[in-house]
């Protein structure tokens, strides 16, 4: 039986673990129906045209882990912005682990999905914003029928959140390959702020992979900023579905950083539903081996006077392939947008594959919209500048990748998080030195 | 110090270096002039190691050990600096952080610890006061945006810093008004000791009113026609480049 057969029958299972009587059984059994038309997309459909699920789809997953499974601390602090205070949700195996996780409900909700499904207080929230923006793609449609456990913020209108919120999955390896499908649901209201980092680990090799959606929700004059770390180990693949929807004025980011996984896959839609609203997404990715990223991103210009900014690093070394399909959208009544998109590459081997595809719609006529996108090699010139002052080759390449990269990382806001972004791009480049450019 | 015997060097199969003799010792000043297409700065890059030249023959001895197979930063441990002509620019990379990490990985290669930060911060102030570079200076971006005397200026800043045996300066004037001319010259002029050796590769004599040459070369298709002191300098500026060529046609 294949992947999807299996997914299919075990809804019924899953349906009747879960209140049957829910209000969002009809926004499941619904879900599972489209999945089940659709299936899991092939290079046939177009947004999948240069990332092929075969290889990923193959394992037996299972759907439903039986074990409970605790992990110290100490095993996984490496994992966690530890020199700072910060919320934490951390699943294990799919599982909420209260032991790693440090919510709150002290004026703000940071809690558990599998709560905010099922008890009243949260009644009003979840039927005003739970699926209201994810697509009605066969993954995103896949994640909303098992929808369950995942992270639930909602911070209410005119707090800043001090601290940064962590969303961790650690997966065990205790069943032999594991299907993940956490659900988040992010709602910031009113002149609040909020940081969130979102991150999947795999703590052994047995094969993991996660579909997750996450659907945030900027309110007039929020700001959201978000940062995805993903450097899960040769075995995990992940399919995100990040939805954004912005009101006036609000500022919302997304910054994606890809250094590991065997395929990943970024679905990130943002649409701006007021006027006079940013968004950014921005994203290094730094992959080798037989790795494989791709940027899936679209910008929904809806209404006037509005902003977009995206800016796409690569580096692929060896046999490694990256995609940007960027898809930028004006609609007709969305006059004086700005719409910037950047997407560079860099290819460091001879069989590192990047496929760069910027799509621009347009149907305002006084909008200023620009994008550009370059695949190279490094500067040879520069190499050997930097080899005459004595710098080794390895060193002088990584410090030019370093830099190539740095506009992205400068817009991070956590300091913190930066230097551990820093250190993981050194590990990745295979070098030991500071870069405090 | 350094021994050239029986120069090649090809480019694309192309021989520019026809067998360039060269003695340079500790203490010394060495002037290369001549013509443009003489191969002057071919000899700069294939001293410093550039991969795209191609040495067919002879030997470049630095202290008793042929450095001619070394990379390029093999050399720059061992002591050779070469001020470029063009100085690359490296947008994202601070010229503090450049200095730094070509420092520390001088030292490594040395087996010595990093700098102390303390001692490169106070090295790093000494350094810039000499080349009247001020510190926003240091923060921008590696020769981004640097009008042409700053990119020389941060060349012999950066000599200064790596305190090399042997400075190569690739026309090291050009680009350089009146007042950076002296700046840079007063730099090299002080850097100058009895232990390390500079080699100026420049068209013209100007140059060479700051830095007084031991020894003057004449470079001409790929090979040294004429060795004198200072007043060769002299006589070129005064005659061209003509006069060389005929006595070495004649």
């Amino acid at each position: 039986m294949d992947l999807k057969d299996k997914l299919v029958n075990s809804f019924l299972v899953f349906e009747n673990q879960v209140d049957i009587d829910s209000n969002i059984h009809d926004i499941r059994t619904e879900a599972i129906k489209n999945f089940e038309t659709k299936g899991f997309p092939t290079k046939k459909d177009e947004d999948w045209k240069y990332t092929s699920l075969k290889s990923v789809l193959k394992h037996d997953y299972s759907v439903f882990p039986k074990h409970e499974n605790a992990i110290e601390y100490s095993d996984v602090k490496k994992y966690f912005l530890h020199d700072i205070d910060t919320y934490k949700i951390v699943f294990i195996d799919g599982k909420y682990s209260s032991h790693l996780s440090q919510t709150t409900h002290d004026g703000i909700d940071v809690c558990l999905m599998s709560s905010a499904l099922t008890k009243p207080k949260y009644k009003i929230i979840v039927d005003n914003y739970f699926n209201k923006i994810a697509e009605k793609s066969s993954v995103a449609s896949l994640n909303t029928a098992f929808s369950k456990e995942g992270a639930y913020i909602h911070i209410p209108k005119n707090k800043v959140v001090a601290r940064p919120i962590e969303i961790i999955h650690f997966s065990t390896g205790n069943e032999a390959a594991l299907l993940l499908q956490p659900r988040n649901l992010i709602v910031v209201d009113e002149n609040s702020h909020v940081q969130i980092i979102e991150r999947h680990q795999s703590l052994t090799e047995n094969p993991v992979l996660t579909n997750s959606v996450t659907e945030i929700f900027a309110n007039k004059r929020a700001i959201v900023d978000y940062y995805k770390v993903q450097n899960d180990n040769q075995k995990a693949s992940l399919i995100d579905n990040t939805f954004v929807d912005q009101k006036r004025e609000s500022l919302a980011s997304v910054h994606t950083f890809s250094f590991g996984g065997k395929l990943t896959r970024n679905n990130l839609n943002f649409y701006q539903n007021g006027e006079h609203l940013d968004s950014t997404m921005k994203g290094i990715t730094i992959i080798g081996d037989k790795q494989h990223v791709d940027h899936n991103t679209l910008v929904h210009h809806i209404e006037p006077n509005c902003e977009s900014h995206q800016d796409y690093k690569g580096i692929f070394n060896d046999n490694s392939t990256g995609v940007f399909n960027g898809k930028v959208l004006v609609e007709k009544d969305a006059q004086k947008t700005n719409a910037f998109q950047s997407n560079n590459n860099i290819l460091t081997s001879d069989k590192a594959t990047i496929n760069s595809k910027p799509q621009l719609e347009i149907f305002a006529d006084d909008v200023k919209c620009s994008h550009g996108c370059t695949i190279g090699q490094l500067d040879e010139s520069a190499l050997f500048y930097m080899k005459q002052r004595g710098i080794p080759e390895k060193e002088a390449k990584a410090l030019l990748m370093y830099a190539f990269s740095n506009n992205v990382l400068s817009s991070v806001k956590i300091p913190e998080l930066k230097q551990r972004i820093t250190k993981l791009i050194a590990n990745k480049l295979g070098v030991n030195i500071g870069f405090d450019l | 110090m350094l021994k050239i015997k029986n120069l090649h060097a090809n480019i694309d199969g192309k021989s520019i270096l026809k067998g360039i003799n060269l003695e340079i010792k500790a203490g010394e000043v060495h002037a290369i002039m001549g013509p443009n297409g003489a191969g002057k700065s071919t000899l700069a890059s294939v001293i410093a190691g550039k991969e795209e030249y191609e040495v067919t023959e002879g030997e470049i001895v630095l202290e008793n050990e042929d450095i001619a197979e070394l990379a390029p930063e093999e050399r720059a441990h061992k002591g050779v600096f070469l001020s470029f002509q063009y100085p690359v620019e490296i947008p994202g990379v601070s010229v503090t952080n450049f200095i730094k990490t070509a420092i520390n990985e001088t030292r490594k290669a040395k087996g010595l610890e990093d700098m102390p930060a303390n001692v490169m911060l106070k090295m790093i102030k000494e350094k810039a006061a000499l080349l009247e570079i001020d510190r926003k200076f240091l923060s921008r971006s590696l020769n981004e945006g640097f009008s042409g005397g700053e990119k020389k200026r941060n060349e012999i800043f950066q000599l200064a810093m790596l305190e090399p045996k042997l400075a190569i300066l690739d026309e090291t004037d050009s680009g350089l008004d009146i007042d950076a001319l002296r700046i840079v010259s007063n730099g090299v002029n002080k850097l100058k000791s009895k232990d390390n050796a500079v080699v100026v590769i420049t068209h013209y004599q100007r140059l060479l009113d700051y830095i007084v040459p031991d020894f003057v070369h004449v470079l001409h298709d790929g090979k040294i026609v004429k060795t004198g002191d200072a007043s060769l300098a002299l006589e070129l500026e005064a005659k061209g480049y003509d006069w060389i060529k005929g006595e070495v046609n004649a």
